[in-house]
């Protein structure tokens, strides 16, 4: 099952309420604002356990999202874009995250980019529609999968340290 | 310069270089108007109207006037197009949004020359190559994306060759989000479809008939599996994603076409849920009540129709035969019919042996599992306020 860690930093999510896609007009609006409310105190509790991995943002509709995530490996910091669409099925199927930029260079990896989950993560997600969003997505899939993912393909050499230029924060 | 004369030699020699290059060099079929069934070498549809003269199809020259829609032009879509290409289909519509891959080649249809072509075009161009007489349409595009979604609804809408609904829809896709747009679209349409799939160990699949509001549709349930007999520990998922063989693809794809020909054509049972384990040879077959709590509210609707209408008779020639078969009963052997009246309650699925859900789903999903956040509480900020705080964090 998922570990402590992530059970942990999970549930201090707040939940979602309103069960809403993209194609519900008025009720979507309601789903995205707390969808940012969620991603909000998330990037906050991230913050304050000095665990900040990732930033996003979305268009004016809340169906393309784009952002930035990081690992830390050995004191260096290892940052990737982020993207996805919100299908139209959304909540009742999670959003396929992708990191474009390691398409092709891990096998954990569909076309596009899009990571590969768990078999945890879709009954986790299913049995908590319309309660998970965005946040949990990132909390249960990405995170983990970063932590896997990166420091293999660091010591595969797949990927090699950059020098940030200069907003380095 | 050149006379006129050898610039038309010219011309006429790089057409032929164009087409050798192009495939074309061999000798073209042409169309054909009608089907015919003259048994010549020169017929391709003679042993297809041979199954009229033994009596297996009443009409099957009908398919020319048949539509379908196949989403997912992968391992078992690409192979699936092809038998109903070479079956004579009147129009077929291709969606996919993915390119042709060397990695694909472990699979049936597509050839290593056509990687970084775009599936449906390549499709098309091999299709259209093996039956001119079928009309086909492609697109290229993800169809769970909003603004996509609205034009395969559309396209499912009117795509067929008189411009209403098409025929079926063949689900070949190898992802859920791609079957729940589907059958998004198939309850709010009120269209039958075929969901089909390979697991992602290559060792088990499934074809599903939906008709809404008469069977299940695809989110009455979580996902059906295949029991393959495999311990869920030892499976090793350390590296990969996903398997595949061309063979379990192509089995799939077999039993796919079987059943849409037999529903278009009208001939044989469609089967409504048909599994296939590959490691034991087993073959689990299943109707599929639709959950009168299902989560799709199109599907609630289309139930409420479907128990609204009379039942349909079926008419059957009856020839009968009074003189009892067996005129003596010496062991007391009596029929018992098994039709016992479904239940009203059909919230848990009556699965054969050998098929389960993939995971379970709490009936009341009011309790949320612990969670120290807390639910969201109404914001009195706007959209646009909470969108410019997360970006400046």
């Amino acid at each position: 099952m998922v570990d402590e860690s992530t059970k942990k930093t999970l549930s201090s999510i707040p939940l979602l309420q309103t069960k809403a896609g993209p194609r519900d007009k008025e009720l979507w609006v309601n789903r995205l604002k707390e969808e940012y409310q969620a991603l909000i105190k998330y990037v906050q509790n991230n913050k304050a356990a000095d665990n900040d991995w990732f930033r996003l943002e979305s268009d004016k509709t809340g169906t393309k999202w784009f952002g930035k995530c990081w690992y830390v490996h050995n004191l260096l910091k290892y940052e990737f874009d982020l993207e996805f669409d919100i299908p139209v099925t959304y909540p009742t199927t999670a959003p396929e995250l992708a990191l474009p930029g390691l398409d092709g260079k891990t096998a954990k990896m569909y076309r596009g980019g899009k990571i590969c989950l768990t078999d945890h993560f879709k009954p986790l997600w299913a049995r908590n529609v319309p309660r998970f969003g965005i946040a949990h997505a990132m909390a249960l899939g990405l995170g983990p999968w970063l932590a896997v993912e990166i420091p293999e393909l660091i010591e595969r050499g797949v990927i090699t340290y950059q020098e940030k230029s200069e907003e380095a924060k | 310069m050149s006379t006129v004369a050898e610039l038309q030699k010219k011309v006429k020699e790089l057409e032929a270089q164009l087409a050798a290059v192009q495939g074309n060099a061999g000798p073209v079929r042409q169309k054909i108007d009608v089907m015919s069934s003259e048994v010549v070498d020169s017929n391709p549809y003679s042993r297809l109207m041979a199954l009229k003269r033994m009596g297996i199809v009443n009409n099957y020259e009908k398919i020319r006037e048949m539509s379908v829609a196949v989403v997912g032009v992968g391992g078992v879509g690409s192979v699936t197009a092809e038998m109903l290409t070479r079956c004579g289909i009147g129009k077929l519509i291709l969606f996919d949004y993915d390119k042709v891959e060397l990695a694909n080649m472990n699979r049936l249809f597509f050839q290593p020359h056509q990687a970084g072509l775009s599936k449906v075009d390549a499709a098309a161009a091999t299709l259209q190559n093996i039956n001119p007489d079928v009309a086909i349409d492609a697109y290229n595009y993800n169809i769970t994306t909003v603004d996509n979604f609205q034009k395969f609804c559309d396209t499912i809408r009117t795509g067929s060759l008189t411009g209403g609904p098409v025929d079926i829809v063949l689900s070949c896709v190898d992802n859920f989000e791609a079957r729940m747009a589907i059958n998004t679209a198939c309850n709010e349409l009120n269209q039958k479809w075929f969901e089909s799939g390979v697991s992602e160990n290559a060792v088990s699949g499934h074809i599903q008939f939906i008709v809404p509001g008469e069977t299940a549709c695809f989110a009455c349930a979580p996902p059906l599996v295949v029991a393959s007999k495999i311990d869920e520990k030892t499976l090793k998922r350390e590296g990969v994603c996903a398997a595949s063989l061309p063979t379990t693809m192509g089995i799939v794809a077999g039993f796919l076409v079987q059943n849409t020909l037999k529903y278009l054509l009208e001939f044989g049972t469609v089967s409504h849920y048909l599994g296939y384990s590959a490691l034991t040879d087993f073959f689990p077959t299943m109707g599929l009540k639709p959950n009168p709590q299902c989560d799709d509210r199109f599907c609630r609707a289309r139930q409420t129709e479907y128990k609204a209408r009379p039942v349909v008779e079926l008419a059957t020639e009856v020839t009968e035969d009074l003189t009892p078969v067996h005129a003596d009963n010496e062991w007391g052997i009596s029929l018992v019919d098994e039709n016992i009246p479904e239940e009203e309650d059909t919230s848990n699925l009556k699965l054969v042996d050998g098929v389960q859900v993939a995971y379970s789903v709490p009936v009341d999903s009011s309790t949320p599992e612990s969670s120290t956040g807390g639910a969201v509480a109404a914001s009195e900020l706007s959209l646009e306020e909470l969108m410019q705080q997360m970006k400046s964090m």
